[in-house]
């Protein structure tokens, strides 16, 4: 009996212990779950450091520019001189050459994007699609500079052969294999709006009597259209941002051309030209860089927004 | 009265069916079209870039002289700019991603930081570059050294990892998280004993992903001023370097000087493609292993 108390109150002083060690911890984690969500805050304010970042940056070195060049001369310029005794600063040969490339290369990638799409989600089988599609993804995963090596090595050559007076290096090349690039990725946008399209209306048109090609082109494509032009719009901001491949295949002419023989040059290239080189810190060439980003900035921006737009406004719910 | 006219219907059903059967063929040769340019490209550097894969290759210093160039520095200098970009992407990643999904009160503040985080991933990557320029370069002044293009590149890739993580995250069911508090357990305790380990998978196959981007990114680096041609090789994070796509880069500038630039340039992209391979791979094994479907 005596023993048993003993055992008793050893262990209530055990227990009293534990509680006391559990009400320590417990301040200790009251304090962790305190602390914790604003130190989780600190980090996801991060991101938004880095977009403050980039339009601080870009703000502040543009406004320097434009103590130097004036707007209206920067924006409707066509003469780009950066290097000349007397430089001049026009925007509008790089804004061509952007635009002229990202035609050329939605010319590509728009129809054989929309085409692989339509085969991948109205008629190819499970097992061809299970096939086909992570080939494509491997597509996508080729870094541009492999496709700048490929445009600049392989497709220049290849079309010096078809149009005689091509130069070595030119916009053509480099549109198309942007294009290429961009394949998978409009075609993997526009397949997942085509495939939300619920089974009930393709059903409802193939017992109608409708071929297959009818219901793509009269039931699908309109049901899907606002996911396949939201992924053209994205597909054109990939395109504008786009560097290494114009870089390398389309040289650092800075003419105001249409001729899509010739070399021009994006805005992205002129970026990598002038940080590359050695534009002295402070120069107007230097500020010019800030500028010509700003601008490309502005222009991505406006399409990712156009996309989302698109996407979630004319969405049709099913 | 008759609405369908049946001969009508007959004569032209024809037609319909041969132009169905001539489009699907259309179609499946678009599709085809992606492979075919994927397979011409590399047969073409393999062919090109093979013969010049050797160990003097992958252990040897950058050269000049075509025969005797190496790109051992590229292949470190790309492993320590791994060394930078997954620790910092893998912790702002991952913490964003639990501050949006499981702390953020549903609300203004929380839509404004996922709107930014969707505009981000849109920024052209030379953006970052000269985000990475101005502030880490020339602000801070580390030069152009392993940590500022690590820390540039952690940014560019950070909007995908979050992105995924959150995925992951809203993956694991709700009733892990309320097992967790009906035993007593605190909000961090859960997350970090019961949400996070669920979501780990998914969260370490998004990262493995954005990592093969940053490996393969060139135009940032260009921007920053990687040199190019740099002997010692890199030992740490805070020494110069280069990385294996800047070093693609000069060599098919150079091509059309030295012609045999073009082929180590191909075998540079072979060594490339090795390693996006391989990570990719290891991707898929951890998704297809570890991935639960709840």
């Amino acid at each position: 009996m005596k023993a048993n108390n003993h055992v008793n109150t050893e262990s209530t002083v055990q227990v009293r212990k534990l509680l006391e060690k559990n009400k320590n911890s417990k301040n200790l984690l009251a304090i962790g779950e305190k602390f914790i969500p604003k130190f989780l805050l600190l980090i996801a304010l991060v991101s938004v450091l880095t977009t403050i970042g980039i339009v601080v940056t870009l703000v502040t070195e543009t406004f320097e520019f434009f103590q130097r060049v004036s707007v209206a001369e920067f924006f409707t310029g066509t003469i780009l001189k950066p290097l000349s005794q007397n430089p001049e600063f026009g925007i509008l040969p790089l804004i061509n050459g952007t635009i002229i490339s990202s035609i050329i290369a939605m010319l590509v990638a728009g129809p054989i994007g929309i085409m692989t799409a339509v085969y991948l989600s109205e008629y190819a089988t499970d097992r061809v699609r299970r096939i086909l599609k992570p080939m494509l993804e491997l597509l996508a995963g080729i870094p541009t500079i492999v496709y700048g090596f490929f445009a600049f090595t392989f497709v220049t050559p290849l079309l010096r052969e078809i149009i005689p007076g091509l130069e070595a290096t030119n916009i053509l090349s480099p549109g198309i294999v942007m294009g290429i690039m961009i394949i998978p990725m409009i075609a993997s946008l526009s397949e997942d709006a085509m495939s939300s399209v619920p089974n009930a209306m393709r059903e409802g048109a193939l017992a109608l009597g409708a071929t297959k090609l009818e219901v793509t082109f009269r039931v699908i494509i309109p049901a899907a259209l606002s996911g396949i032009i939201s992924s053209f719009v994205l597909g054109i901001s990939r395109a504008i941002g786009e560097t290494m491949i114009v870089t390398i295949a389309s040289g650092s002419s800075k003419n105001f051309t249409f001729d899509i023989t010739q070399s021009m040059q994006t805005m992205t290239a002129y970026i990598v030209e002038v940080s590359g080189g050695d534009a002295p810190a402070g120069s107007t060439i230097y500020y010019s860089l800030y500028a010509v980003a700003m601008t490309l900035f502005v222009f991505t921006l406006i399409m990712n927004i156009i996309a989302r737009y698109i996407s979630k406004r004319f969405k049709e719910e099913y | 009265m008759k609405y369908i006219d049946a001969e009508k219907v007959k004569n032209k059903m024809g037609t319909r069916l041969i132009l169905n059967n001539i489009l699907k063929s259309v179609f499946l040769l678009a599709t085809l079209f992606g492979l075919i340019v994927l397979a011409v490209l590399i047969i073409r550097v393999l062919t090109e870039g093979i013969s010049y894969i050797d160990l003097n290759f992958l252990t040897g210093k950058l050269s000049t002289n075509p025969d005797r160039a190496g790109i051992m520095g590229a292949i470190l200098g790309t492993l320590w700019l791994m060394a930078v970009v997954v620790p910092v992407t893998m912790f702002l990643g991952i913490g964003t991603a639990i501050y949006n999904e499981l702390y953020a009160s549903k609300g203004r503040f929380q839509q404004i930081i996922q709107t930014n985080i969707a505009n981000l991933a849109g920024v052209p990557s030379i953006v970052y570059g000269i985000l990475g320029m101005t502030i880490f370069v020339r602000a801070l002044d580390f030069g152009n050294i392993v940590l500022a293009g690590g820390l540039t590149m952690s940014l560019l890739i950070l909007p995908i990892v979050i992105v995924s993580s959150q995925e992951a995250i809203r993956a694991v069911p709700q009733h892990f998280s309320e097992a967790s508090y009906g035993l007593g357990a605190t909000k961090w305790q859960t997350v970090k004993n019961i949400i996070l380990p669920a979501a780990l998978p998914g969260i370490l196959t998004g990262t493995i992903l954005a990592l093969s981007r940053a490996i393969g990114e060139t135009a940032p680096l260009v921007v920053l001023g990687i040199p190019a041609l740099l002997l010692p090789f890199p030992g740490g994070i805070f020494d110069k370097f280069t990385v294996l796509p800047m070093q693609i880069y000069y060599w098919t500038i150079d091509s059309s000087l030295v012609d045999e630039y073009a082929y180590l340039a191909s075998a540079t992209i072979i060594v490339l493609l090795v390693m996006l391979f391989l990570l990719n791979s290891v991707a898929i094994i951890i998704r297809n292993k570890f991935q639960q479907r709840y």
